[in-house]
């Protein structure tokens, strides 16, 4: 049984995931829509508190709302007017973006429908992620070892560095 | 009441088909790439959360959403890196009016 802190809580994050995702498609100004997108960050990492996962939900804040909203926010700025919004959807824009998300969210929620048994499972209590477990498994070599994608994507970091600044660079 | 698997992979899906719509329906490269950051997060939802209810003495999951985010955060920098410079060539950021690959 949970608790009721815990049950309101639930739903003031998905009520603020929905809403505000919704809110990000479908809003005509780009920084608002950029702003959305900011409270759902903030949602999803209310998610991973709430499940347990402490460091993914710090990871989230830091690198989602810290880091890649201030990159949207000046591009936005630097490519926009403020104040400018964008122009209304044809009807058959809207029809064909309307017609795919309704088919795949039919197909994926049917899919989770018809597993009803294993989608009414509860959280078990029994969740032992310290930071020293999370450290020792991203740097061992062992069987649950993660020591090669961690320095693969420290390569794939580099290389985004220098393509970042190779790209937009002036000429 | 008790919090049910089902009830966190619900709001996540809806998240995905927002941006599914959102991808399809924008015309400005930015609001593209936010499209793309709800699909990225909504999947990274779902990576938690199985392991989470599934198999919560593993941490597959989250190591993979760990990585996902990382990946994301590069995937991000070089695409606005992108779209500036493009809004640098042509001056615009419509996609309708972005149909000539070279500069």
């Amino acid at each position: 049984m949970e608790s009721v802190g815990n049950i309101v809580m639930y739903f003031i994050i998905a009520i603020a995931i929905i809403v505000f995702s919704v809110l990000t498609v479908t809003s005509r100004k780009i920084l608002r829509s950029a702003t959305y997108l900011l409270f759902v960050l903030f949602a999803t990492a209310g998610i991973y508190f709430q499940i347990g996962y402490e460091f993914l939900g710090a990871v989230q804040i830091a690198v989602y709302a810290g880091g890649i909203m201030v990159l949207f926010v000046f591009s936005i700025l630097l490519t926009s007017r403020p104040g400018n919004s964008a122009e209304r959807l044809t009807a058959h824009k809207k029809w064909l973006g309307l017609t795919a998300a309704i088919a795949g969210v039919g197909v994926c929620g049917y899919s989770l429908l018809s597993y009803g048994e294993l989608m009414a499972r509860n959280m078990s209590v029994n969740l032992n992620v310290d930071i020293q477990r999370i450290g020792e498994a991203l740097l061992s070599t062992d069987k649950w070892g993660y020591l090669l994608p961690f320095e693969a994507i420290s390569i794939l970091l580099l290389a985004c560095i220098i393509g970042g600044v190779v790209i937009a660079r002036k000429r | 009441m008790e919090i049910t698997m089902m009830m966190y992979l619900i709001p996540s899906l809806i998240m995905f088909g927002c941006g599914v719509y959102g991808f399809i329906t924008r015309k400005n490269m930015i609001a593209i790439l936010i499209s793309l950051e709800l699909m990225l997060n909504s999947v990274d939802i779902n990576f938690t959360v199985f392991n989470r209810f599934l198999f919560p003495g593993q941490m597959e999951g989250m190591f993979f959403t760990l990585f996902a985010i990382g990946i994301a955060a590069a995937e991000t920098a070089l695409a606005i890196a992108i779209v500036i410079n493009v809004f640098r060539a042509v001056n615009k950021v419509d996609i309708r009016e972005l149909t000539k690959m070279k500069f």
